[in-house]
Protein backbone atom coordinates (compact mmCIF):
# COMPACT_ATOMS: atom_id res chain seq x y z
CA UNK A 1 0.00 0.00 0.00
CA UNK A 2 1.23 3.36 -0.91
CA UNK A 3 0.88 6.07 1.61
CA UNK A 4 0.77 9.55 0.43
CA UNK A 5 2.36 12.34 3.07
CA UNK A 6 0.59 15.36 3.87
CA UNK A 7 1.46 18.05 5.56
CA UNK A 8 -0.67 20.72 7.41
CA UNK A 9 -0.62 24.24 6.38
CA UNK A 10 -3.01 27.15 7.27
CA UNK A 11 -4.19 29.93 5.34
CA UNK A 12 -3.12 32.40 7.06
CA UNK A 13 -6.06 34.99 5.59
CA UNK A 14 -8.80 32.44 6.60
CA UNK A 15 -7.25 31.62 10.10
CA UNK A 16 -9.11 33.47 12.81
CA UNK A 17 -7.04 31.57 15.74
CA UNK A 18 -9.75 29.93 17.56
CA UNK A 19 -7.19 27.61 18.66
CA UNK A 20 -9.17 24.59 17.96
CA UNK A 21 -6.60 22.89 15.52
CA UNK A 22 -3.76 23.30 18.88
CA UNK A 23 -6.46 21.64 21.21
CA UNK A 24 -7.06 18.22 18.83
CA UNK A 25 -3.60 18.13 17.51
CA UNK A 26 -1.03 19.53 20.32
CA UNK A 27 1.36 17.02 18.84
CA UNK A 28 1.68 19.41 15.39
CA UNK A 29 0.16 22.27 16.08
CA UNK A 30 1.26 25.07 19.00
CA UNK A 31 -0.25 29.01 19.55
CA UNK A 32 2.11 31.68 19.43
CA UNK A 33 1.79 34.87 21.52
CA UNK A 34 -1.30 35.78 20.21
CA UNK A 35 -3.04 32.54 19.65
CA UNK A 36 -2.09 32.05 15.78
CA UNK A 37 -0.98 28.33 15.03
CA UNK A 38 2.26 27.38 14.28
CA UNK A 39 2.72 24.56 12.49
CA UNK A 40 4.88 21.91 12.31
CA UNK A 41 5.60 21.53 9.01
CA UNK A 42 7.06 18.41 8.69
CA UNK A 43 5.17 15.92 6.94
CA UNK A 44 2.44 14.13 9.21
CA UNK A 45 3.05 10.76 10.81
CA UNK A 46 1.09 8.20 9.90
CA UNK A 47 -0.22 7.47 13.46
CA UNK A 48 -1.47 11.14 13.56
CA UNK A 49 -3.39 11.11 9.93
CA UNK A 50 -6.89 10.65 11.52
CA UNK A 51 -6.18 13.56 14.23
CA UNK A 52 -4.98 15.96 11.78
CA UNK A 53 -8.15 15.21 9.50
CA UNK A 54 -10.33 15.84 12.65
CA UNK A 55 -8.57 18.75 13.33
CA UNK A 56 -9.22 20.04 9.45
CA UNK A 57 -12.83 19.28 9.59
CA UNK A 58 -12.99 21.28 12.85
CA UNK A 59 -11.88 24.63 12.15
CA UNK A 60 -14.61 26.67 12.16
CA UNK A 61 -13.06 28.80 9.45
CA UNK A 62 -11.97 26.43 7.13
CA UNK A 63 -8.44 27.55 7.31
CA UNK A 64 -6.71 24.03 7.66
CA UNK A 65 -5.71 22.21 5.22
CA UNK A 66 -3.75 19.04 4.43
CA UNK A 67 -1.33 19.09 1.52
CA UNK A 68 -0.42 16.23 -0.27
CA UNK A 69 3.49 16.05 -0.54
CA UNK A 70 4.61 16.70 -3.71
CA UNK B 1 5.67 51.19 -47.79
CA UNK B 2 6.59 50.84 -44.56
CA UNK B 3 10.53 51.96 -43.84
CA UNK B 4 12.52 49.56 -42.60
CA UNK B 5 13.34 49.35 -38.93
CA UNK B 6 16.33 50.73 -37.71
CA UNK B 7 19.76 48.60 -37.37
CA UNK B 8 19.92 47.70 -33.36
CA UNK B 9 21.84 49.78 -31.25
CA UNK B 10 25.12 48.82 -30.17
CA UNK B 11 25.18 45.71 -27.72
CA UNK B 12 28.02 47.33 -25.48
CA UNK B 13 25.95 50.39 -24.89
CA UNK B 14 24.79 50.47 -21.12
CA UNK B 15 22.03 52.26 -22.36
CA UNK B 16 19.32 50.11 -23.73
CA UNK B 17 15.91 50.93 -22.29
CA UNK B 18 17.07 54.79 -21.41
CA UNK B 19 19.20 54.59 -25.05
CA UNK B 20 16.73 56.02 -27.61
CA UNK B 21 18.03 59.36 -29.60
CA UNK B 22 16.23 62.51 -29.47
CA UNK B 23 14.52 64.36 -27.34
CA UNK B 24 12.13 63.49 -24.39
CA UNK B 25 9.12 64.74 -26.07
CA UNK B 26 10.12 63.16 -29.20
CA UNK B 27 10.57 60.17 -27.88
CA UNK B 28 7.15 59.99 -26.54
CA UNK B 29 5.69 59.92 -29.36
CA UNK B 30 4.35 56.87 -31.48
CA UNK B 31 6.66 57.93 -34.91
CA UNK B 32 9.67 59.28 -32.18
CA UNK B 33 9.59 55.74 -30.48
CA UNK B 34 9.41 53.87 -34.29
CA UNK B 35 12.10 56.07 -35.34
CA UNK B 36 14.52 54.99 -32.98
CA UNK B 37 13.15 51.40 -32.11
CA UNK B 38 11.05 50.00 -35.50
CA UNK B 39 7.40 48.98 -35.18
CA UNK B 40 6.15 46.24 -32.48
CA UNK B 41 8.30 43.06 -33.14
CA UNK B 42 5.93 40.49 -33.14
CA UNK B 43 7.07 37.40 -33.49
CA UNK B 44 4.60 35.77 -35.38
CA UNK B 45 2.53 33.10 -33.10
CA UNK B 46 2.89 32.22 -29.78
CA UNK B 47 5.77 30.40 -28.03
CA UNK B 48 9.00 31.99 -30.02
CA UNK B 49 8.88 35.44 -27.96
CA UNK B 50 9.01 32.32 -24.53
CA UNK B 51 12.20 30.88 -26.54
CA UNK B 52 13.76 34.30 -27.38
CA UNK B 53 12.85 35.43 -23.51
CA UNK B 54 15.13 32.17 -21.91
CA UNK B 55 17.29 31.93 -24.01
CA UNK B 56 17.85 35.68 -23.72
CA UNK B 57 18.16 34.73 -20.06
CA UNK B 58 15.84 37.40 -18.51
CA UNK B 59 14.38 37.55 -15.41
CA UNK B 60 11.75 39.95 -13.03
CA UNK B 61 12.74 43.29 -12.69
CA UNK B 62 10.54 44.18 -10.32
CA UNK B 63 12.16 42.44 -7.41
CA UNK B 64 11.83 38.59 -7.38
CA UNK B 65 14.65 38.21 -10.27
CA UNK B 66 11.96 35.53 -11.62
CA UNK B 67 12.84 33.98 -14.85
CA UNK B 68 10.40 35.70 -17.52
CA UNK B 69 9.86 32.61 -20.27
CA UNK B 70 8.96 30.59 -16.60
CA UNK B 71 6.11 32.69 -15.97
CA UNK B 72 5.35 33.04 -20.15
CA UNK B 73 5.15 29.55 -20.35
CA UNK B 74 3.22 28.51 -17.17
CA UNK B 75 0.59 31.14 -18.35
CA UNK B 76 0.49 29.75 -21.95
CA UNK B 77 0.43 26.51 -20.72
CA UNK B 78 -2.90 27.17 -18.19
CA UNK B 79 -6.15 26.59 -19.23
CA UNK B 80 -8.68 29.58 -19.96
CA UNK B 81 -8.05 32.54 -22.26
CA UNK B 82 -5.20 34.89 -20.45
CA UNK B 83 -4.38 38.21 -19.33
CA UNK B 84 -1.19 40.38 -19.32
CA UNK B 85 -1.09 42.76 -16.55
CA UNK B 86 1.79 45.25 -16.83
CA UNK B 87 2.72 46.28 -13.41
CA UNK B 88 3.90 50.11 -12.76
CA UNK B 89 2.74 50.25 -9.15
CA UNK B 90 6.22 50.76 -7.89
CA UNK B 91 5.04 51.06 -3.95
CA UNK B 92 8.35 51.21 -3.13
CA UNK B 93 9.11 54.43 -1.57
CA UNK B 94 12.86 54.12 -2.55
CA UNK B 95 12.32 53.76 -5.97
CA UNK B 96 11.30 55.51 -9.18
CA UNK B 97 12.91 53.51 -12.12
CA UNK B 98 9.34 52.59 -13.42
CA UNK B 99 8.44 55.92 -13.19
CA UNK B 100 11.09 57.09 -15.15
CA UNK B 101 10.94 54.54 -17.57
CA UNK B 102 6.87 55.21 -18.07
CA UNK B 103 7.84 58.52 -18.85
CA UNK B 104 10.74 58.44 -20.94
CA UNK B 105 10.10 55.16 -23.25
CA UNK B 106 6.10 54.51 -22.54
CA UNK B 107 5.91 52.82 -26.03
CA UNK B 108 8.10 50.35 -25.38
CA UNK B 109 6.70 49.22 -22.40
CA UNK B 110 3.54 49.09 -24.61
CA UNK B 111 5.22 47.12 -27.05
CA UNK B 112 6.47 44.46 -24.80
CA UNK B 113 2.68 44.25 -22.92
CA UNK B 114 1.63 43.81 -26.99
CA UNK B 115 4.57 40.75 -27.57
CA UNK B 116 3.31 39.30 -24.81
CA UNK B 117 -0.13 39.52 -25.27
CA UNK B 118 0.60 37.37 -27.97
CA UNK B 119 3.02 34.83 -26.53
CA UNK B 120 0.60 33.58 -24.27
CA UNK B 121 -2.65 34.52 -26.47
CA UNK B 122 -4.47 36.74 -24.23
CA UNK B 123 -7.06 39.26 -25.45
CA UNK B 124 -7.02 41.73 -23.09
CA UNK B 125 -4.16 43.90 -20.97
CA UNK B 126 -4.16 45.69 -18.13
CA UNK B 127 -1.63 48.89 -17.39
CA UNK B 128 -1.53 49.01 -13.59
CA UNK B 129 -0.21 52.56 -12.79
CA UNK B 130 0.34 54.38 -9.34
CA UNK B 131 -1.47 57.30 -10.06
CA UNK B 132 0.77 60.23 -10.84
CA UNK B 133 -1.17 62.86 -12.60
CA UNK B 134 1.44 63.93 -15.22
CA UNK B 135 3.24 60.02 -15.76
CA UNK B 136 -0.87 59.26 -16.28
CA UNK B 137 -1.48 61.94 -18.90
CA UNK B 138 1.76 60.38 -20.94
CA UNK B 139 0.71 57.23 -20.89
CA UNK B 140 -2.85 57.96 -21.84
CA UNK B 141 -1.61 59.90 -25.22
CA UNK B 142 0.79 56.82 -26.21
CA UNK B 143 -2.14 54.45 -25.64
CA UNK B 144 -4.53 56.83 -27.59
CA UNK B 145 -2.06 57.46 -30.22
CA UNK B 146 -1.65 53.53 -30.57
CA UNK B 147 -5.59 52.78 -31.07
CA UNK B 148 -5.79 55.51 -33.69
CA UNK B 149 -2.72 53.73 -35.49
CA UNK B 150 -4.16 50.25 -34.95
CA UNK B 151 -1.48 48.48 -34.78
CA UNK B 152 -1.95 46.47 -31.08
CA UNK B 153 -3.38 42.84 -30.71
CA UNK B 154 -5.26 43.44 -27.51
CA UNK B 155 -6.58 46.87 -25.86
CA UNK B 156 -4.87 47.85 -22.99
CA UNK B 157 -6.53 49.20 -20.08
CA UNK B 158 -5.18 51.47 -17.47
CA UNK B 159 -5.97 50.45 -13.93
CA UNK B 160 -4.73 53.13 -11.26
CA UNK B 161 -2.80 51.21 -8.45
CA UNK B 162 -3.42 52.73 -4.99
CA UNK B 163 -0.11 54.19 -3.12
CA UNK B 164 0.58 51.24 -0.85
CA UNK B 165 3.48 49.29 -0.31
CA UNK B 166 2.11 45.95 -1.03
CA UNK B 167 -0.47 47.39 -3.75
CA UNK B 168 2.57 45.51 -6.36
CA UNK B 169 2.42 41.85 -5.16
CA UNK B 170 1.56 40.23 -7.46
CA UNK B 171 -2.17 38.76 -6.41
CA UNK B 172 -2.82 42.13 -4.93
CA UNK B 173 -1.94 43.57 -9.06
CA UNK B 174 -4.95 40.53 -9.86
CA UNK B 175 -7.26 41.73 -7.02
CA UNK B 176 -7.41 45.11 -8.13
CA UNK B 177 -7.89 44.62 -11.63
CA UNK B 178 -10.34 42.13 -10.91
CA UNK B 179 -12.62 44.92 -8.67
CA UNK B 180 -11.81 44.56 -5.50
CA UNK B 181 -9.02 45.54 -2.70
CA UNK B 182 -5.53 45.53 -3.68
CA UNK B 183 -4.48 43.11 -1.05
CA UNK B 184 -2.29 39.93 -1.73
CA UNK B 185 -4.57 36.77 -1.07
CA UNK B 186 -3.44 32.83 -0.21
CA UNK B 187 -1.85 31.33 -2.42
CA UNK B 188 -1.68 28.74 -4.36
CA UNK B 189 -3.23 29.22 -7.01
CA UNK B 190 -0.56 31.51 -8.55
CA UNK B 191 -2.06 34.78 -10.44
CA UNK B 192 -0.18 32.45 -13.47
CA UNK B 193 -2.96 29.78 -12.74
CA UNK B 194 -6.34 32.14 -11.88
CA UNK B 195 -5.61 35.90 -11.97
CA UNK B 196 -7.73 38.37 -13.08
CA UNK B 197 -11.11 37.48 -13.00
CA UNK B 198 -10.08 33.76 -12.69
CA UNK B 199 -7.72 33.83 -15.65
CA UNK B 200 -4.46 32.64 -16.35
CA UNK B 201 -2.76 36.12 -15.77
CA UNK B 202 1.22 37.38 -16.31
CA UNK B 203 2.42 40.31 -14.28
CA UNK B 204 5.39 41.67 -15.37
CA UNK B 205 6.92 44.67 -14.14
CA UNK B 206 6.69 47.26 -16.67
CA UNK B 207 10.87 47.04 -16.73
CA UNK B 208 10.88 43.66 -17.81
CA UNK B 209 8.12 44.36 -20.42
CA UNK B 210 10.27 46.92 -21.91
CA UNK B 211 13.40 44.04 -22.03
CA UNK B 212 10.90 41.90 -23.71
CA UNK B 213 10.08 44.43 -26.43
CA UNK B 214 14.20 44.48 -26.82
CA UNK B 215 15.06 40.78 -26.64
CA UNK B 216 12.13 40.68 -29.52
CA UNK B 217 13.36 42.77 -31.62
CA UNK B 218 17.39 42.32 -31.15
CA UNK B 219 17.46 38.33 -29.54
CA UNK B 220 19.11 36.93 -27.44
CA UNK B 221 22.68 37.41 -28.02
CA UNK B 222 22.41 41.07 -28.42
CA UNK B 223 21.22 40.84 -24.86
CA UNK B 224 23.29 38.96 -23.29
CA UNK B 225 26.32 41.50 -24.56
CA UNK B 226 25.89 43.00 -21.27
CA UNK B 227 25.59 41.80 -17.91
CA UNK B 228 27.14 38.56 -16.70
CA UNK B 229 26.94 34.92 -18.15
CA UNK B 230 24.05 34.18 -15.08
CA UNK B 231 22.35 37.34 -14.68
CA UNK B 232 22.88 38.86 -18.54
CA UNK B 233 21.56 42.22 -19.52
CA UNK B 234 20.84 45.89 -18.18
CA UNK B 235 18.61 46.49 -14.99
CA UNK B 236 17.27 50.27 -13.84
CA UNK B 237 18.68 51.45 -10.64
CA UNK B 238 17.84 54.20 -8.60
CA UNK B 239 20.45 55.39 -6.76
CA UNK B 240 19.92 57.38 -3.83
CA UNK B 241 20.69 58.90 -0.12
CA UNK B 242 24.07 60.32 0.34
CA UNK B 243 25.05 60.46 -3.30
CA UNK B 244 26.01 63.72 -4.98
CA UNK B 245 23.19 63.33 -8.18
CA UNK B 246 20.45 61.10 -6.76
CA UNK B 247 18.68 59.42 -10.03
CA UNK B 248 17.58 56.56 -11.85
CA UNK B 249 20.84 54.76 -14.31
CA UNK B 250 20.98 52.13 -16.23
CA UNK B 251 23.75 49.56 -15.50
CA UNK B 252 24.70 46.13 -16.96
CA UNK B 253 23.77 43.72 -14.45
CA UNK B 254 27.16 42.86 -12.40
CA UNK B 255 28.54 46.27 -12.11
CA UNK B 256 30.41 47.27 -9.23
CA UNK B 257 28.78 48.77 -6.56
CA UNK B 258 31.43 51.57 -6.84
CA UNK B 259 30.39 52.07 -10.54
CA UNK B 260 26.27 52.29 -9.40
CA UNK B 261 27.16 54.80 -6.99
CA UNK B 262 29.26 57.04 -9.40
CA UNK B 263 26.84 57.20 -11.75
CA UNK B 264 24.78 59.07 -9.29
CA UNK B 265 28.27 61.54 -8.60
CA UNK B 266 29.24 59.13 -6.09
CA UNK B 267 28.72 59.12 -2.29
CA UNK B 268 29.06 62.56 -0.58
CA UNK B 269 31.96 61.02 1.65
CA UNK B 270 32.38 57.94 3.62
CA UNK B 271 29.25 55.66 3.52
CA UNK B 272 27.92 53.74 6.34
CA UNK B 273 26.20 51.21 4.58
CA UNK B 274 24.05 50.78 1.64
CA UNK B 275 20.85 49.60 1.25
CA UNK B 276 20.06 47.27 -1.38
CA UNK B 277 16.89 45.95 -2.90
CA UNK B 278 14.25 48.26 -1.38
CA UNK B 279 12.44 48.19 2.07
CA UNK B 280 12.26 44.17 1.49
CA UNK B 281 15.81 44.39 1.08
CA UNK B 282 19.07 44.16 3.27
CA UNK B 283 21.85 46.82 4.09
CA UNK B 284 25.27 45.94 3.48
CA UNK B 285 28.58 47.42 5.28
CA UNK B 286 29.34 50.55 2.93
CA UNK B 287 33.13 49.95 2.84
CA UNK B 288 33.00 46.44 1.81
CA UNK B 289 29.60 46.80 -0.59
CA UNK B 290 31.69 49.50 -2.82
CA UNK B 291 33.85 46.31 -4.02
CA UNK B 292 30.44 44.16 -4.56
CA UNK B 293 28.97 43.35 -8.15
CA UNK B 294 25.43 44.79 -8.22
CA UNK B 295 24.19 40.76 -9.10
CA UNK B 296 22.77 37.81 -6.90
CA UNK B 297 26.04 36.00 -7.45
CA UNK B 298 27.71 38.73 -5.53
CA UNK B 299 24.90 39.85 -3.35
CA UNK B 300 23.11 36.53 -2.27
CA UNK B 301 26.31 35.41 0.09
CA UNK B 302 25.57 38.63 1.51
CA UNK B 303 22.44 38.23 2.32
CA UNK B 304 21.00 40.90 -0.20
CA UNK B 305 19.49 40.60 -3.89
CA UNK B 306 19.62 42.94 -6.66
CA UNK B 307 15.82 43.07 -5.81
CA UNK B 308 14.00 45.88 -8.01
CA UNK B 309 17.60 48.01 -8.34
CA UNK B 310 16.78 50.06 -5.03
CA UNK B 311 20.53 51.44 -4.12
CA UNK B 312 20.51 53.91 -0.81
CA UNK B 313 23.42 55.01 0.33
CA UNK B 314 23.78 55.62 4.40
CA UNK B 315 26.18 58.67 5.29
CA UNK B 316 28.44 58.14 8.29
CA UNK B 317 26.11 60.20 10.65
CA UNK B 318 23.09 59.13 10.20
CA UNK B 319 21.87 56.21 12.10
CA UNK B 320 21.23 53.02 10.45
CA UNK B 321 19.29 52.05 13.63
CA UNK B 322 16.85 54.52 13.50
CA UNK B 323 16.69 54.35 10.11
CA UNK B 324 15.96 50.62 10.44
CA UNK B 325 13.30 51.34 12.98
CA UNK B 326 11.55 54.00 11.05
CA UNK B 327 11.27 52.18 8.12
CA UNK B 328 10.05 48.98 10.22
CA UNK B 329 7.03 51.14 11.22
CA UNK B 330 6.57 52.06 7.43
CA UNK B 331 6.23 48.39 6.85
CA UNK B 332 3.79 47.33 10.44
CA UNK B 333 1.57 50.57 9.16
CA UNK B 334 1.72 49.70 4.99
CA UNK B 335 0.60 45.98 6.43
CA UNK B 336 -2.87 44.68 4.89
CA UNK B 337 -3.42 43.32 8.28
CA UNK B 338 -5.31 40.60 6.86
CA UNK B 339 -3.05 37.65 8.87
CA UNK B 340 -2.82 37.44 12.32
CA UNK B 341 0.80 37.01 12.84
CA UNK B 342 1.91 40.20 10.73
CA UNK B 343 -1.22 42.22 11.75
CA UNK B 344 -0.19 41.17 15.77
CA UNK B 345 3.49 41.11 14.99
CA UNK B 346 4.79 43.69 13.12
CA UNK B 347 3.88 46.93 15.09
CA UNK B 348 5.52 45.54 18.48
CA UNK B 349 8.39 44.37 15.93
CA UNK B 350 8.65 48.30 15.03
CA UNK B 351 8.01 49.53 18.71
CA UNK B 352 10.86 47.29 19.65
CA UNK B 353 13.15 48.69 17.62
CA UNK B 354 12.18 52.20 18.45
CA UNK B 355 13.50 51.44 21.80
CA UNK B 356 16.52 49.58 20.14
CA UNK B 357 16.77 53.22 18.41
CA UNK B 358 16.03 55.28 21.55
CA UNK B 359 13.81 57.01 19.91
CA UNK B 360 11.11 56.18 22.54
CA UNK B 361 11.48 59.00 24.56
CA UNK B 362 10.09 57.07 27.64
CA UNK B 363 12.62 54.33 27.43
CA UNK B 364 16.12 55.41 28.86
CA UNK B 365 18.96 52.62 28.82
CA UNK B 366 22.54 52.68 29.10
CA UNK B 367 24.35 49.38 29.37
CA UNK B 368 21.74 47.84 31.86
CA UNK B 369 19.81 44.42 31.32
CA UNK B 370 17.34 45.95 29.76
CA UNK B 371 18.89 46.82 26.16
CA UNK B 372 19.59 42.73 26.25
CA UNK B 373 16.09 42.17 26.95
CA UNK B 374 15.12 44.43 24.21
CA UNK B 375 17.59 42.64 21.39
CA UNK B 376 16.16 39.77 22.18
CA UNK B 377 12.50 40.55 22.07
CA UNK B 378 13.33 41.61 18.39
CA UNK B 379 15.00 38.24 17.34
CA UNK B 380 12.19 36.82 19.11
CA UNK B 381 9.53 38.61 17.24
CA UNK B 382 11.57 37.86 14.09
CA UNK B 383 11.30 34.51 14.41
CA UNK B 384 7.97 34.55 15.36
CA UNK B 385 6.69 36.19 11.92
CA UNK B 386 9.18 34.88 9.19
CA UNK B 387 7.23 33.41 6.58
CA UNK B 388 3.99 33.30 8.58
CA UNK B 389 1.74 35.41 6.19
CA UNK B 390 -0.17 34.81 2.93
CA UNK B 391 2.28 37.30 1.08
CA UNK B 392 6.37 37.63 1.75
CA UNK B 393 5.53 40.99 3.80
CA UNK B 394 6.47 39.70 7.39
CA UNK B 395 9.63 37.94 5.46
CA UNK B 396 10.44 40.79 3.57
CA UNK B 397 10.44 43.01 6.74
CA UNK B 398 12.25 40.55 8.76
CA UNK B 399 15.29 40.86 6.02
CA UNK B 400 15.43 43.85 6.14
CA UNK B 401 15.92 43.98 10.43
CA UNK B 402 17.86 40.83 10.72
CA UNK B 403 20.56 42.65 8.16
CA UNK B 404 20.09 45.70 10.21
CA UNK B 405 21.34 43.87 13.46
CA UNK B 406 24.30 42.18 11.79
CA UNK B 407 25.53 45.27 9.97
CA UNK B 408 25.05 48.01 13.10
CA UNK B 409 26.19 46.08 15.55
CA UNK B 410 28.32 48.57 17.09
CA UNK B 411 25.47 51.39 16.70
CA UNK B 412 23.74 48.90 18.37
CA UNK B 413 26.46 49.33 21.02
CA UNK B 414 26.71 52.88 21.01
CA UNK B 415 22.95 52.65 21.37
CA UNK B 416 22.89 50.60 24.56
CA UNK B 417 25.66 53.14 25.78
CA UNK B 418 22.77 55.97 25.32
CA UNK B 419 24.91 57.22 22.00
CA UNK B 420 24.17 57.70 18.21
CA UNK B 421 25.81 58.62 15.39
CA UNK B 422 23.06 60.32 14.02
CA UNK B 423 21.88 62.19 16.90
CA UNK B 424 21.13 65.91 14.85
CA UNK B 425 20.49 63.92 11.15
CA UNK B 426 16.94 63.99 10.14
CA UNK B 427 15.38 60.48 8.51
CA UNK B 428 17.08 59.40 5.12
CA UNK B 429 15.04 56.92 3.92
CA UNK B 430 11.50 57.89 2.58
CA UNK B 431 8.43 56.97 4.62
CA UNK B 432 5.26 58.40 2.89
CA UNK B 433 2.31 58.74 4.98
CA UNK B 434 -0.65 56.67 5.24
CA UNK B 435 -3.15 57.66 2.56
CA UNK B 436 -6.53 59.12 4.44
CA UNK B 437 -9.76 57.28 4.38
CA UNK B 438 -10.75 53.85 4.30
CA UNK B 439 -10.91 53.42 0.69
CA UNK B 440 -7.36 53.55 0.65
CA UNK B 441 -6.81 49.87 -1.23
CA UNK B 442 -8.43 50.81 -4.30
Amino acid sequence: MVTVADRIRVDPIACDGRGICAELLPELVGLDEWGFPLIDQRPVPPELAQHARRAVAACPTLALRLIADP
Amino acid sequence: MSRPAPPAPAAHDPRRLLAAPGARAERRTLAGHRAGFGPTPYLGGPHRLTEAVQAAGLTGRGGACFPTARKLHAVAAASGRAVVVGNGAEGEPASSKDRVLLAEVPHLVLDGIQVAAEAVRARQAYLYLAGVPALVTVVRAALAERAAARTDLVPVELVPAPVRYLAGEESAVTARISGAAAKPRFTPPRVFERGVRGRPTLVQNVETLAHIALVARYGPAWFRALGTPDEPGTMLCTVSGAVARPTVVEVPVGTPLRDVLGAAGGGTGPLAAVLLGGYHGSWLAGAPAADLRLCNADLRPHGATVGSGVVVALPENVCGVVETARVARYLADQAAGQCGPCRNGLPLLADTLAALAGTVGTVRFGPHPLSRMIRGRVDQLTTLVDGRGACHHPDGTVRLVRSALRVFGPEIARHEHGDCVGRSAPGLLPVPPLPAGPDSWW
